[in-house]
């Protein structure tokens, strides 16, 4: 046997697994690439100041004018309601799972966490429409949407939030106890503070994810096409529907449009995204810098 | 400032599985008291009941007394969290917090348990990292992440920090056993130093730093895997390694087992 030479096999599996890896990325990249390609090239045709800041209010669609403001509005305020509700929400929910949970009721948590991961988020669209429109008789809303948002970020937002909590390393909690520091003020003082790069990022996935859910939009905003900046009354706009709707139609200036809300949405999540990159760098780990 | 600590009929358990049984031992003040022996003998657990770190863990327990002077810490209407700070600790793997600067890393046990008061801080800060041997080390660079430190270093800021909400008793944690031989003897100096002032306790595998830094050497064992860890013996340090009383203890000190 020599010592020299790796062995002829062992260099072509090696070479066989290289070339698989290689393709597996390519493979991968292509929707992503295309995706973001097409979206560019036919969404920069109307994507411009004008549309950024006009609604559809008069606006017929085979005309070559319009904007998705109002619907960008409608989705900032969704979402930012949406995720005001659930970003405290979940953080108590996983800080009880890892730091207090024990037993029957933190197993039952987790258990309905992982169910709620996977519900469709028309159903969730469904159960906001016949629990607060149809039984407690509230009309369409944006606030509506929001509700049904809100149960689809929720098992995000614990989940990510909760795999954070526990790789902070159980050293640092004892070293906290040492110090005659209480439970709680080692949670919100230390453990909070370590994760926090972590929780972020997953909390601006949660975002990410409802920010471009259309199912349940469709059902509870009700589809305004003028600018309503209030979320509690009246019909608002959403930029998944405004998508949708547009690409609906068979008219180039209504198609056009749709590309061009596409794009805006896609910008809106990247642009969170960095924000929350940004967030993270500045409040991680001063070694890890 | 520093004081005795009395353990009596002392059991401590991990679920139904006991891991020390029966512990009676006297550390007096200004001493270092050095605990020895095989690895699983139970000499950390008794450590870490002595500041009721034990029942950090969820499904421990523990029986038995442990007096304070004449405080029993496990006597009712005990708060742990108080007994934590009166007993501090120092642990094995070096444990700046990650997020905090050098600085905040000692301020730390002040901060966080509420005490406010910048100059004071200061003062106390300057105070425990000298009281750490490593104010010449750091003191250009306080506000730098206290992970940015050696492993020497940061087992000596986090005696710092220790020492910095002044405790009577130091418990450490084999604290030299993931550091490089410098800045172990820089810490045994350190340990030298800190007993004109505080009870100390050590945990350590080291046999040569027992017999260096310690007054006094307690040998646990155990009789096999399973069975709960015991006292064998407790006596001045010359005479435990020189002419211990016990034959384990001789066997175990002259490398004949463990």
């Amino acid at each position: 046997m020599s010592l020299s030479h790796p062995s002829p096999i062992r260099k072509a599996k090696n070479t066989a697994a290289m070339a698989a890896m290689g393709l597996a990325l390519v493979v991968a990249l292509i929707p992503l690439v295309s995706i973001l390609w097409t979206v560019i090239l036919k969404g920069a045709k109307d994507f411009n100041a004008y549309f950024l800041t006009h609604s559809m209010r008069n606006v017929a669609e085979q005309q070559d004018s319009g904007g998705a403001y109002h619907a960008i509005l409608g989705t900032l305020e969704q979402v930012g309601i949406a995720a005001a509700i659930t970003i405290p929400l979940s953080l108590l929910v996983a800080i009880y799972l890892v730091e207090y949970g024990r037993g029957r009721l933190a197993q039952a948590v987790t258990f309905f966490v992982d169910v709620m991961m996977g519900l469709p988020s028309i159903v969730a669209g469904l159960f906001i429409l016949s629990f607060w429109i149809l039984g407690l008789g509230y009309q369409v809303s944006g606030f509506a949407a929001s509700l049904a948002l809100l149960i689809l970020m929720m098992p995000v937002a614990i989940r990510s939030t909760e795999e954070m909590l526990r790789l902070v390393s159980p050293a640092l909690r004892e070293a906290s106890y040492a110090l005659g520091v209480p439970k709680w003020r080692t949670i919100v003082k230390v453990v909070l503070p370590t994760a926090l790069p972590g929780i972020v990022t997953g909390m601006m996935l949660g975002i990410a994810r409802i920010m471009g859910e259309t199912a349940p939009v469709l059902l509870l905003v009700g589809a305004a096409n003028s600018i309503n900046g209030n979320p509690f009354s009246d019909p608002q706009g959403s930029l998944p529907l405004f998508v949708f709707n547009e690409s609906q139609n068979s008219l180039q200036a209504a198609i056009d449009r749709g590309w061009a809300a596409a794009l805006t949405l896609i910008i809106i999540v990247m642009l969170l995204n960095l924000f929350a990159r940004l967030i993270a760098w500045w409040k991680a780990p001063a070694a890890a810098r | 400032m520093a004081k005795r600590i009395d353990v009596s009929g002392l059991s401590a358990y991990y679920g139904s599985v006991r891991a020390i049984e029966d512990i009676s031992l006297t550390v007096e003040p200004r001493t270092v008291t050095a605990f020895i022996g095989p690895s699983g003998c139970g000499k950390s657990t008794v450590l870490r009941t002595l500041n009721r770190m034990h029942e950090v863990i969820p499904g421990t327990r523990v029986e038995g007394k442990v007096m304070l002077d004449d405080v029993d810490l496990y006597g009712a209407g005990i708060d742990p969290v108080a007994v934590r700070r009166t007993i501090g600790m120092v642990f094995q793997r070096p444990n700046p917090f990650p997020t905090m600067s050098i600085y905040e890393n000692v301020a730390a046990g002040l901060r966080l348990n509420g005490v406010r008061g910048k100059s004071d801080t200061d003062g106390i800060v300057e105070q425990s990292l000298r009281g750490a041997n490593l104010w010449n080390e750091v003191k250009d660079r306080l506000n730098k992440p206290g992970m940015g430190l050696s492993g020497g270093q940061q087992q000596r800021l986090c005696i710092a920090r220790a020492i910095a909400v002044s405790p009577d008793v130091l418990l450490m944690d084999e604290p030299c056993s993931a550091l490089d031989p410098i800045s172990t003897l820089a810490i045994e100096d350190l340990i030298a130093q800190l007993k004109n002032e505080y009870t100390i306790v050590i945990v350590t595998h080291n046999m040569q730093q027992a017999a260096r830094v310690s007054d006094r050497t307690a040998f646990f064992n155990i009789e096999g895997t399973g069975k709960p860890g015991k006292l064998i013996e407790i006596d001045d340090t010359p005479r435990i390694f020189a002419n211990p009383s016990q034959r384990a203890t001789e066997d175990y000190i002259t490398g004949r087992f463990g």
